[in-house]
Order: C-alpha cells, then sequence, then structure tokens
C-alpha cells in the first residue's frame, strides 16, 4: 500500500499546527513518513501533550505527607494507613460520548479503571460527574439514556460499585455533553506498580484484547472543536468490553503478584503510541516493535493504524525476561492475548518495524519532552455586575421550583442503573452526600465525592474554584471523614480564546488555594478543553474528585435525620443568593457574584463537625440550593416532615459556604452549643425534624406531595 | 459443611458469597471453572452473579458449557445442593437444573435497588430460617431478571410449593412475582436477589444471613 504524501492539507488534518510541523522537521531533519506523522499528532495534541495546561498545572500543590504518588502516572497513589494505599484518578470522555453516548460513556469508564488497575490496585468505587444540555433540547434525553446505560454497562460487569456522581443540565452543554468518570482502588503502598522502564533488552509485552481500527484518532478529535460534522466522526469512538476487561484486572493483578512486572502502562488514548512513548521516555530508553506481532483483530492493519488505535482493554508492559513462562501462562488462564512485540534498546530511538519495513525512526525522548507548550494568552474574567433586584417568590414554591427541575430532583433514575453494592462493602449508598465503602476486611472506611458549581465558576473562576474544592471537602466532613487528597478534572472551551484561557488560569489558582489550605493535595487529573459547539464555549467545569479517610466505620456520620432531631446550622449565614441554583431554576436568572469562600472558615467548621460526631445524630453539606434544599433532601431521605422557621428566601435560599445542618437529639442542643461556642463556631437552630408535612415559615404542603414531585421530575421532564 | 463457589471469567460476586458462607460458619473452595471436578466433600455449590462470559448473547449460556459444570450437574444429580445467585440463577437455568428462563427486565433498563421478597415456603433447607410469608429486604442488580416459563411449568412449581420468593413489588416483570425458585428436590435453588449483600448490618441488612445460616443447619443435621 503506498502512504500519502505529505502535504499542508494532511498536516492539518492531523491537527498539526504549520509552527508544529516546522518544529518536527527541525527535530528530524527530514520529512515525516506517514506513520511518523501519526504518531507526532498523537502525542502533541492537546489530550496527550496537555501543551495549553502544563504551565498552570504545574502552581497546583500536589505533595504531602500522604501523598505517596503525585499527578505523572497513570493515577495518583495517597497513603491510608497500616500499609495500604488508595489510588484514584478522574477523567473525561467527552467527545466521545456527545457523538456515541453508550460506548463514549463506557469506555470513559473503562479507561479510568484500567488506569487505577494499572498501578497495582483492584478498583474499589466508581462515580460519574454528568453534564448535560437543557432537558428539552432534541438530543439531551438521548444522550443522558445513552450515558447512563454505557457507564453502567461497563462499571456493572466489571464488578465495581458506583457510589456517588452528579448530574447537571444547562444550555451551555446542549452540543457538548461533560462525561467524567472516577475509580479508585486499594493496594498495598509497597506494590505499586508504575511506567517507567528500565533496563536494555527487556521484552515489551502487549496484553489483553486485540487490536483493531477503532478509535484511530480519537485523541485528535478529542482536541478540536466541534462543528456539524460531526456525526462524521463516530468510527473514532471505540466499543467497550467490559468482560475483556475484568479479565485484564485479574491477569494483571495476578502477573503483578507473581513478580513478573517491570513496569506498565495501560493503552488509552493514543494507544500504542503513547504507553510505549512513556514508558521509554520515563527509563530513558528507546523502544522498538515489531507490529507483526501485534494481535490483531482486522485484516491488513498498516502500521499508522496500529500506532493509533485506540482498540480498548489493552496493556502494554516491560517483563523480567525470565519470568515469561509464568506471565504467558497467567494470560493463558485467563484467555487473553500475550505476545512479545518488541525490546528495551539503549539508544534514544522508538523504532517501528512492520513487514520488514521501517515506518517510524524517531527520536523517543523528543516525542514528549518536545512537545510543544504554550503560554496562552488570557485576560481575567472581570468582576461579575452587582446582583440586581430579585423577583419575590414564596418559599413552598421556591422549593417546587428547585426539587421539580431535573437538576436538583431525586436522581434514583440515574444511580439505580448502576450496581452501587458488588463487592459487598459498600456502607454509603447513592443519593446523600458522599459514598461510603469500607477498606475490605479491615474496619476502615473511604468516602468519595464529586463536586463543582459551573455557574460560579464563570461569574469568578478563582472562588468558583476555590467553591469546588470546599464543597468536596465538606461532604467528606459530612459524613465524617478526614479530606485526604484530591483529584481535578478541568473541562473548559477553547484555550486559544483569552477570556477561556482567563477562566482556566483562574479556576487553577482558585483550586490551588483550597487544595493548600483544606490539605488535601491534588494527586492526579486530566484537562479536557476545546469542549465548544460553533464557538461557543461550555460552562467553565472543574470538577473535583475527593476522596476522605474514617479510621472506623463506627465514626460514619448519618445522612438521615430522625424524628424530633433538632435542625441546626452550623456555619454563618448571610443569605448570598447571586449564581443561586433558585434563580437560575425559577427565574432562568445567573448573575451576581459567586458566593465568597472563606477556607479558614471551611477547616475550622469540617474540623468542628469531625470532633463533634458524637452529638450529630445526622449531617449534610449545605451547597448550591441553600439551607431549604439541604433540609428537605435529608428529611425527604428519612421519609419525614420537616418545619423551618424561617420565611426569608435569601435565608433559606441562600448560598453562604462552609456551612452544615446537622440533625441534633433535643437533649444534645445545649452541649453541641457549648462546644460551637468553644470551637469558634456560628451555630443557630433553624427548625425540626419530624411529623409527615413540610413547614415553611406559614406554610405548609404534605411531605408526600412533595415526595412525589421530587423523585417524578427527573424521568418527566427528560421524558423518560 | 464444605462449600465451593464457582468463578467463572467474568463473575463478580464470588467473593461476596464466599465471604457469606464463611460467615456462616462453612468451609469454603474456591472453584475456577475450568476445573472438570468439585473437591472431594462438597455439600452445596455456589454459582455466583456477575456476567460469566460477558453475557452479551444469552446470559449464563456459554457458562453452562465450561467444564466445571458437568460436575456441578452431577453434583446436583446425587441431590447434592447448589445455590444459583443473579448470574448463577441464570447459568443454573441454562444448565438445565432449574426450569424457565430470564428475559430482560420489563422496563429495559438495568436495575439496583433494594427490594421487599415474600418468602413463599419455608419447607427448603434455604428458607426453613425464615417464617411463612414474612416480607425480608434484600437487593437486587440486573438488567435480566424477568422470570419466565412456560405454562404447564409455571403450574408444576407453582403446584408443587417450588417458589422461594415472591416480589412484593414485581420489579422486573417476573411471571407470577418469582424471585426465586427451588428444583423439584428443593435442593437447587436460583434466585436473582443478593442475599450475601446482606448479612452484615453496616451493609444495610441481614435479612440475608438466616438463607446461609438455614442451609448449614440444616446440613449439620442430615
Amino acid at each position: 500500500m503506498t502512504e500519502p504524501a505529505i502535504t499542508p492539507e494532511l498536516i492539518a488534518a492531523h491537527g498539526l499546527k504549520p509552527d508544529e510541523y516546522a518544529r518536527i522537521l527541525e527535530i528530524i531533519g527530514r520529512e515525516p513518513s506517514f506513520t511518523e506523522l501519526g504518531i507526532f499528532s498523537a502525542m502533541w495534541n492537546e489530550h496527550c501533550s496537555y501543551k495549553s495546561s502544563k504551565k498552570w498545572l504545574r502552581t497546583l500543590p500536589t505533595t504531602g505527607p500522604q501523598v505517596i504518588c503525585g499527578p505523572g502516572e497513570n493515577a495518583g497513589v495517597v497513603d491510608i494507613g497500616d500499609g495500604q494505599a488508595v489510588i484514584f484518578k478522574m477523567e473525561s470522555h467527552n467527545h466521545p460520548s456527545y457523538i456515541e453516548p453508550h460506548q463514549g460513556a463506557a469506555t470513559g469508564v473503562g479507561g479510568i479503571l484500567r488506569d487505577v488497575f494499572t498501578m497495582g490496585a483492584r478498583p474499589i468505587a466508581a462515580m460519574n460527574a454528568l453534564s448535560f444540555g437543557l432537558p428539552d433540547h432534541p438530543k439531551t434525553a438521548h444522550l443522558v439514556k445513552g450515558v447512563v446505560e454505557g457507564v453502567g454497562s461497563y462499571g456493572n460487569a466489571f464488578g465495581v460499585p458506583t457510589v456517588g456522581g452528579e448530574v447537571r443540565f444547562h444550555r451551555s452543554y446542549n452540543g457538548n455533553c461533560l462525561v467524567n468518570a472516577f475509580a479508585a482502588g486499594l493496594a498495598d503502598a509497597d506494590k505499586i506498580f508504575y511506567s517507567i522502564a528500565s533496563g536494555v533488552g527487556m521484552p515489551v509485552v502487549y496484553l489483553g484484547a486485540k487490536t483493531g481500527r477503532d478509535g484511530v484518532g480519537g485523541a485528535t478529535m478529542a482536541s478540536a472543536e466541534f462543528d456539524d460534522t460531526i456525526e462524521e466522526k463516530r468510527p473514532t469512538v471505540q466499543v467497550g468490553d467490559p468482560f475483556t476487561e475484568k479479565r485484564l484486572l485479574e491477569a494483571c493483578l495476578e502477573l503483578m503478584a507473581s513478580g513478573a512486572v517491570i513496569s506498565i502502562q495501560d493503552m488509552g488514548a493514543a494507544g500504542l503510541t503513547c504507553s510505549a512513548v512513556e514508558m521509554g521516555d520515563k527509563g530513558g530508553l528507546g523502544i522498538k516493535l515489531n507490529l507483526d506481532a501485534v494481535p490483531q483483530r482486522e485484516a491488513r492493519m498498516t502500521a499508522y493504524e496500529m500506532m493509533l488505535s485506540e482498540s480498548q482493554e489493552r496493556m502494554l508492559m516491560v517483563l523480567k525476561p525470565s519470568m515469561e513462562p509464568q506471565a504467558r501462562a497467567i494470560f493463558e488462564k485467563w484467555d487473553l492475548d500475550f505476545a512479545i512485540v518488541g525490546e528495551t534498546i539503549p539508544e534514544d530511538r522508538f523504532l517501528i518495524l512492520h513487514g520488514g519495513e521501517i515506518k517510524a525512526d524517531l527520536p523517543l525522548s523528543k516525542l514528549s519532552s518536545s512537545a510543544p507548550e504554550y503560554d496562552r494568552p488570557w485576560v481575567p474574567t472581570p468582576a461579575a455586575a452587582p446582583l440586581g433586584t430579585v423577583p419575590a417568590i414564596e418559599p413552598m414554591e421556591a422549593l417546587k421550583a428547585l426539587i421539580g427541575s431535573p437538576s436538583y430532583a431525586h436522581k434514583a433514575w440515574v444511580w439505580e442503573q448502576y450496581d452501587s453494592q458488588v463487592m459487598a462493602d459498600t456502607v454509603v449508598t447513592p443519593g446523600l452526600g458522599a459514598g461510603v465503602v469500607r477498606v475490605h476486611g479491615t474496619g476502615k472506611a473511604l468516602a468519595f465525592t464529586s463536586d463543582v458549581t459551573p455557574r460560579y465558576v464563570k461569574a469568578n473562576p478563582i472562588e468558583g474554584g476555590k467553591q469546588a474544592v470546599a464543597e468536596a471537602y465538606r461532604n467528606l466532613c459530612a459524613v465524617g471523614a478526614r479530606p485526604l487528597a484530591t483529584t481535578d478534572n478541568l473541562n473548559f472551551g477553547n484555550p486559544e480564546k483569552p477570556e477561556i484561557m482567563g477562566q482556566f488560569v483562574g479556576a487553577i489558582q482558585g483550586i490551588g488555594l483550597a487544595v493548600a489550605a483544606l490539605d488535601m493535595p491534588i494527586v492526579s487529573g486530566n484537562v479536557s478543553l476545546y469542549n465548544e459547539t460553533d464557538g461557543q464555549g461550555i460552562l467553565p467545569t472543574p470538577t473535583i474528585g475527593a476522596v476522605g479517610l474514617l479510621a472506623s466505620v463506627d465514626d460514619i456520620i448519618a445522612g438521615r435525620p430522625g424524628p424530633s432531631d433538632l435542625a441546626v446550622v452550623v456555619g454563618e449565614t448571610h443569605g448570598h443568593l447571586g449564581q443561586s441554583a433558585l434563580l437560575a431554576e425559577a427565574f432562568g436568572i445567573e448573575s451576581g457574584d459567586a458566593p465568597a469562600v472563606d477556607l479558614v472558615a471551611e477547616r475550622r467548621n469540617g474540623e468542628f463537625i469531625r470532633a463533634q460526631r458524637g452529638l450529630i445524630a445526622a449531617c449534610a453539606d449545605l451547597s448550591d440550593g441553600g439551607l431549604a434544599l439541604a433540609a428537605f433532601e435529608m428529611a425527604e431521605g428519612a421519609g419525614i416532615g420537616l418545619t423551618l422557621d424561617s420565611q426569608d428566601i435569601p435565608t433559606l435560599f441562600g448560598e453562604d459556604q462552609a456551612r452544615y445542618l446537622v440533625a441534633v437529639k433535643p437533649g444534645d442542643l445545649a452541649a453541641f452549643a457549648a462546644a460551637a461556642k468553644a470551637a469558634g463556631v456560628a451555630v443557630a437552630q433553624v427548625g425540626e425534624f419530624g411529623g409527615a408535612s413540610v413547614k415553611i415559615g406559614a406554610q405548609v404542603s404534605a411531605l408526600a406531595e412533595l415526595s412525589a414531585v421530587y423523585r417524578g421530575a427527573f424521568a418527566q421532564k427528560l421524558g423518560l | 459443611m464444605k462449600a465451593a463457589i464457582i468463578t467463572f471469567p467474568g463473575s463478580n460476586c464470588d467473593r461476596d458469597l464466599a465471604q457469606a458462607f464463611e460467615r456462616a460458619g462453612a468451609d469454603v473452595v474456591r472453584v475456577w471453572h475450568k476445573d472438570s471436578a468439585l473437591p472431594a466433600g462438597t455439600d452445596v455449590v455456589g454459582v455466583p452473579g456477575g456476567f460469566s462470559f460477558g453475557d452479551y448473547l444469552r446470559c449464563g449460556a456459554i457458562a453452562a458449557q465450561s467444564p466445571i459444570s458437568t460436575a456441578v450437574r452431577a453434583h446436583a444429580a446425587r441431590g447434592g445442593y447448589v445455590l444459583g445467585i443473579c448470574n448463577g440463577f441464570q447459568v443454573l437455568t441454562e444448565m438445565g437444573l432449574l426450569p424457565g428462563a430470564l428475559m430482560r427486565n420489563a422496563g429495559l433498563k438495568f436495575m439496583c435497588k433494594t427490594v421487599g421478597l415474600k418468602v413463599a415456603m419455608t419447607d427448603s433447607a434455604y428458607t426453613s430460617g425464615y417464617v411463612l410469608g414474612q416480607t425480608i429486604q434484600v437487593p437486587i442488580a440486573h438488567h435480566d431478571g424477568n422470570y419466565t416459563v412456560d405454562a404447564e411449568t409455571l403450574a408444576l412449581i407453582e403446584g408443587d410449593g417450588r417458589v422461594a420468593f415472591r416480589y412484593a413489588e414485581n420489579p422486573n416483570g417476573s411471571m407470577g412475582d418469582i424471585a426465586g425458585v427451588l428444583s423439584e428436590n428443593r435442593r437447587v435453588l436460583g434466585m436473582m436477589p443478593h442475599p450475601e449483600r446482606v448479612v452484615d448490618p453496616l451493609n444495610g441488612g441481614t435479612d440475608g444471613q438466616p438463607l446461609f445460616q438455614g442451609l448449614i443447619g440444616n446440613m449439620a443435621l442430615a
């Protein structure tokens, strides 16, 4: 087969800018072959190279005594004591999910699970944060149905409990949904596997599923804006096979336990290219690959296709040569492909052989280290205009507007399609705040949450970035967990626009300040840029996934109050309505500034909640929707009514930060108030739980009536 | 009492089932599907939930052809106990050890939630620990749990009192609200809900415990 000539059109079609191509010519001193052009485009696209974001990501706090391994590996590794570690990361699969929702979302879950078990950890929990366009947009219901089905189909079959997540709707996602998948795994702290290759002449082994043409050029696609040719991109979406992934997990963990593995890297974006370059580059070695040995699903695949294929459920490994027979036996047991496809070489070369020909011969270290890096121009986001007059609304009407909107309605339609209990360690299932999973075979537990309020980030990227972290911190504290560390999944529009880049820079600054103040460093993450359709960017959505530790399952704070428990707000209420859920859902108003985040107060109040767990019958964080929504969710979840004394809209629906709603037994109130006073924490009794109706000030509604609205709205508004 | 828990390559509730048996006091042996024999002295075989071979076509159909299946059939033919949960139930119908088939849920969606189950008979080792008519809370997690059987067989199993559990509120379209069904000798039980997920109060209840304890207790008497 003759390969296409390298023309300016071909170069542009690979997403390479003229100056980037000039850099390629400079590095290799000749025109690249077709395969080489493909390799460069795979390594240098935004998705793999982080060329627009690297400069800013470096500013994030990533270290701490609890951090065993920060960003740069497949996932972050955090110490949880007793020689154990939790390994986690969050990653987007936005573009593929918009093109083919079921497979796009499924392979997003598959990819993040692989990131975790590549490091030697058995996945123990998953979450997913989903953002869709307006419920009545013609594509939305189809996307919701497909994405939820896809997430479920993969996680359920693989056998990892999905214990949390978020689902939101906003018109800015009409043409560009977000699918952010989180996974966490458990491993012994001294048995973590990394991607750094070592030793010359070591076999490079290909494991898992066969290579097909699916996903060729996927990472390049994910680094471009969408337009009306989107449907033509369907063939670049990969197809997931959770059954193969489950076998790959078991085979990899067995192989790792055998001591045969030197280094391992999963084949994710840009498959064979990215994984081989990463292992070689980290180890200061070259890699020689013989593509004739690659297990292939389709006939007559070219070197170009094999190097760029994003077929799922594949791993690349550098193996101890003496242990090859044992390794082969393990993979045969699980009926998976095992092939020696190359070796490590001493010189700085990435040498690709196919059909007796050299298809690529590149300086390996230059592929990642010489990748372009941009200091994109950016402008700070201007200060938000003050919030004008707020239209009048009665409290009960306001509550109904929130609980009847798909963004704030009960999400059982979603999470009941996910197996949340497989592995039999789930302690707190989805629905209220953070999910909690026992550390298998111990009395410890881990809590997981994912949070961001994109409206805040758009109005004020710095405060919005801080708020996303602060809310995650609160959700962990609310179940009694000590926040440990964070993963960030940064979804933004086109970074070549200075105002979008300004959102990105601001959000990173805010996130950095918050993770430093709250001692929950960033240990892994992912950046997804170019989330735009026809020039319209999404709301900036830096999703924060966070993990907390409970020394004992007995320390878990419940989420459901009992009848006659008192409702007490912890933290100061000022009634901030700017960018609030109430204004957005009841009136379509998205104006004013985001609420300010006082990180000192966040930490003080979070520590107070954890210290006073003995006096707290139940707890929830206060975030968007404010006191009224959180109180309703707690009461409804327990199947009991509620009385809130105030009827002041800003008090009920304001979104001031650093606040919790706690349920306290009447006999414990005095002790709780005294403890708060001693800690310098503001507390105020705002009502009580119990009865069969919801009373807000002078208004009353039957719990059953509100419950029907709350539980029915999601499917109803989406026509599902 | 020795329980042999089978692992197919796509099983994912095998560890959970093994633990539930251990918790109830059984000696547990894990068995790989490519093995051709059960461990000597096996009293009960546990066929766990999961997606045995991916289950992209008919759930459990390939598992029923695994080498271990011959041994499981022989064990059942000898009057041995076999408990199949979720995918395990699907596998047992495919092996021909239980009548009927598990079709796609009537609502077409995967469903994971805790449901009420009515104990429909107590005349079996599995159900002797419950009170007849008692409602227990047990989670389901399946896409294909819609129990379907021809009218004649349905009449037979109903008339014979072989329905072990019925859904209090039918979640998946199963005929006769059937959630679990027994073999003629009442020693093979298949059920879609997951009793092994409710043996520890921390996980949301202990309504699954009497099933395992009853089974082991009956065997100690035998």
